[in-house]
């Protein structure tokens, strides 16, 4: 971004046709990512009294989107092996795998979840991929990703070619399920029952998908977006400190 | 028997029919065989020898177990959740006490993953990184120390635990010195370190290593050909590699199947491929072999350390980009560790930008470009993974850690079941879960 706007002010050749594309353009990291959040104002006034002059600002928040071919280094090696497998099986590439993101030197693959498994399987027995180890899942809720609200996400490492990706799989509020991994991966018996615990995501398959940190008859999932964190007020030096969650953000 | 299925009988109490035959003969010989010695018995969430708020849950025959389960969740915190309500360097403080014995893994791995998400990870200064390290190899030790002393102590050696918390001490020592804590430090920050070693840290830590070089051999000569520990340790709490793999177990567990898979080698982070160390294995696949491994750790451990304090250049120990580096230059009070009043002085008295800008990085935090990482260093227990994910705020969208304890833990049934006992204290030590970092 700042290349181009040096190359723009050096040359002193100002074509607003050519300077304003997209990728000239600050704060994006390229389309189509999910829209995580909308950024309304600045400096955290939110709340009314806004002096700033920002108030009207509104912004969209994106994680970043789909990356095109090449993904560089070992990246693309993986991803053809893994779509050349699945084409092998008789599975399109393009259905299993949403899309591909590359970002920060870190490969995701967002997979639809009806082939996680498939894929999953595929990453861990084809000797060219061979992700032997999962290192768990991480649930994360996105409340305005709509439709795709409740996020998997998978690290899996290959000790063979020393190598890390990531899977994400995302399914709706509505209809919470994934398919376990507990098949291909058994270490995921516990991660599946701890995502399922705080997010409430169910893995289908799971041999025993129960509660793993919070009391059995424990009501809601705790680290959805819409749970309260909670906490009450505390006096500190004759001033009330409000609760963590009643706290001016400022994100 | 052909006769009759319910022969009569008299008797002077009146008829008594005896039923055999059909099926009943089947139903009472598994009644005998079902000996009343078959039992489920609860060890914990309070028990000496299960490291914490660990509940094992054992089914019983005589003194074989046959089963075995665990229940944990009893020191869950919500650390991943209030992460979410703090600013990113605040998060440190959090993640400190996950695995309250690893506190500078964590903050490390917190800090390498926020670092990755702010792009900044070739900004940061050498010091700082040497420091983490340093720090890192140290608390592998005390972290083996404690593993040791408890695993002892829970076998009846009473003699370990007290020579591994003395040497615990001597560690805790060091780090009271440069951080002003014990535990739960928050010392690594995203970008750098709370604040350069105090003097005289240097020459503590090359007293500490001389005098860890005089007592490591004692653990050798004292326990690793006893043949006492040798016969509670040798073959128990086995788990071969496709055992390992399966269950995602790393670490020492790993080591032991004779894997040398160790992140610092496999996949360097804080310049650890500069350095010059070996990773141990073991070929038994028990708990005597994760025993040794963790020994040679130390020793190799005390070999980065040295290599460490050799490269320690002065230089700053916080990224120089003053939109993320802390603004307060702290200093030791008589009330411990706050910010210098040097610094207050400046920014009350002289400075209204520096105010303006300590106030708001202080309270507000930066922000942090919207994404997602992975971040893992390898504790003393295995792979410690964070996940870190960002909405482009000033707090953590999402952070989860991947806890080796909680993932090496799953093992205990696998390791146990089949064996006794008093083979399951042996087993579950040799994992040494530790469950601030299990259930977080």
């Amino acid at each position: 971004m700042s290349d181009a706007n040096n190359t723009a002010g050096d040359s002193g050749d100002v074509n607003p046709e050519k300077d304003l594309s997209t990728q000239n353009l600050p704060g994006q990291r390229g389309q189509g990512g999910e829209e995580i959040r909308v950024q309304r104002g600045m400096f955290g006034a939110n709340n009314g009294g806004d002096t700033s002059g920002y108030g009207g600002l509104v912004r969209s928040v994106r994680l970043p989107g789909p990356a095109t071919r090449p993904y560089g280094g070992w990246f693309d090696e993986v991803a053809d092996e893994l779509e050349g497998a699945l084409e092998e099986q008789g599975l399109l590439p393009d259905n299993a795998i949403e899309k591909t993101v590359v970002d920060r030197d870190e490969l995701t693959f967002h997979i639809e979840r009806e082939h996680l498994v498939r894929v999953a399987r595929t990453l861990r027995d084809d000797p060219a991929l061979r992700f032997e180890l999962c290192t768990g899942v991480s649930g994360v809720h996105y409340p305005h990703d709509k439709g795709r609200e409740l996020h998997a996400v998978y690290h899996l490492r290959s000790i063979t070619h020393n190598r890390l990706i990531r899977l994400e799989v995302s399914a709706p509020d509505s209809d919470p399920h994934i398919p376990s991994l507990f098949s291909v991966y058994p270490t995921n018996d516990w991660h599946e029952r701890e995502t399922y615990d705080f997010f409430g995501i169910v893995f289908d398959g799971h041999p025993a998908l129960t509660r793993i940190m919070m009391p059995d008859d424990w009501q809601g999932f705790p680290q959805r977006k819409d749970y309260p964190l909670g906490g009450i007020p505390v006096e500190y030096k004759g001033a009330q400190i409000p609760a963590p969650d009643q706290r001016r953000s400022y994100s | 028997m052909s006769t009759s299925h319910a022969s009569p009988r008299e008797t002077t109490e009146g008829t008594v029919y005896t039923v055999t035959g059909g099926d009943w003969d089947e139903v009472v010989q598994s009644a005998a065989r079902a000996d009343d010695e078959r039992i489920v018995v609860n060890m914990g969430p309070q028990h000496p020898s299960t490291h914490g708020v660990l509940r094992l849950i054992l089914e019983i025959d005589g003194e074989t177990v046959t089963e075995a389960r665990c229940g944990i969740g009893y020191l869950h915190t919500g650390i991943e959740k209030n992460l979410e309500y703090r600013t990113w360097t605040q998060g440190t403080t959090f993640v400190t006490r996950m695995d309250y014995l690893t506190p500078f893994f964590n903050e490390t791995a917190y800090c390498l993953g926020v670092e990755k998400l702010l792009g900044i990870e070739d900004q940061i200064p050498d010091r700082a990184t040497i420091i983490r390290v340093l720090l890192m190899e140290l608390n592998r030790l005390s972290s083996h120390l404690v593993c040791v002393a408890t695993g002892g102590m829970e076998l009846g050696a009473t003699t370990v635990m007290i020579y591994g918390f003395r040497d615990r001490e001597l560690i805790l020592d060091v780090f009271e010195l440069i951080t002003g804590l014990r535990m739960n430090h928050a010392f690594v920050r995203p970008g750098g370190l709370a604040q350069d070693l105090p003097p005289g840290a240097v020459d503590q830590m090359r007293e500490l290593v001389k005098k860890m070089k005089k007592n490591l051999p004692e653990y050798d000569k004292l326990f690793t050909g006893n043949p006492i520990f040798k016969a509670r340790m040798q073959d128990v709490g086995y788990l071969d590699l496709a055992g390992c793999m399966a269950l995602g177990a790393t670490g020492p567990v790993l080591r032991s199947t004779g894997l040398p898979h160790d992140l610092r080698k496999t996949q360097p982070y804080c310049g650890y491929e500069t350095y010059d160390f070996d990773v141990p294995t073991a070929e038994t696949c028990d708990s005597y072999g994760r025993f040794l491994i963790r020994l040679e750790e130390m020793r190799q451990s005390l070999r980065i350390v040295e290599q460490c304090l050799d490269r320690l250049e002065p230089g700053p120990v916080m990224v120089a980009d003053k939109k993320i580096a802390w603004p307060a230059q702290l200093a030791l009070g008589p009330d411990g560790l706050g910010n210098s009043l040097d610094h207050i002085k400046k920014i009350m008295g002289t400075s209204m930008e520096a105010l303006i800008h300590h106030f708001k990085l202080v309270t507000e935090g930066f922000r942090v470009p919207p994404g997602q990482a992975y971040a893992a260093v390898e504790s003393p227990k295995g792979e410690l993974g964070v996940h870190v994910v960002s909405d482009g705020g000033t707090r953590p969208f999402r952070v989860h850690f991947r806890d080796p304890s909680f993932t090496n833990l799953q093992a205990m049934a696998a390791m146990c079941e089949g064996g006794q006992v008093a083979d399951v204290i042996v087993a579950v030590a040799s994992i040494d879960p530790v469950m601030g970092g299990v259930d977080r």
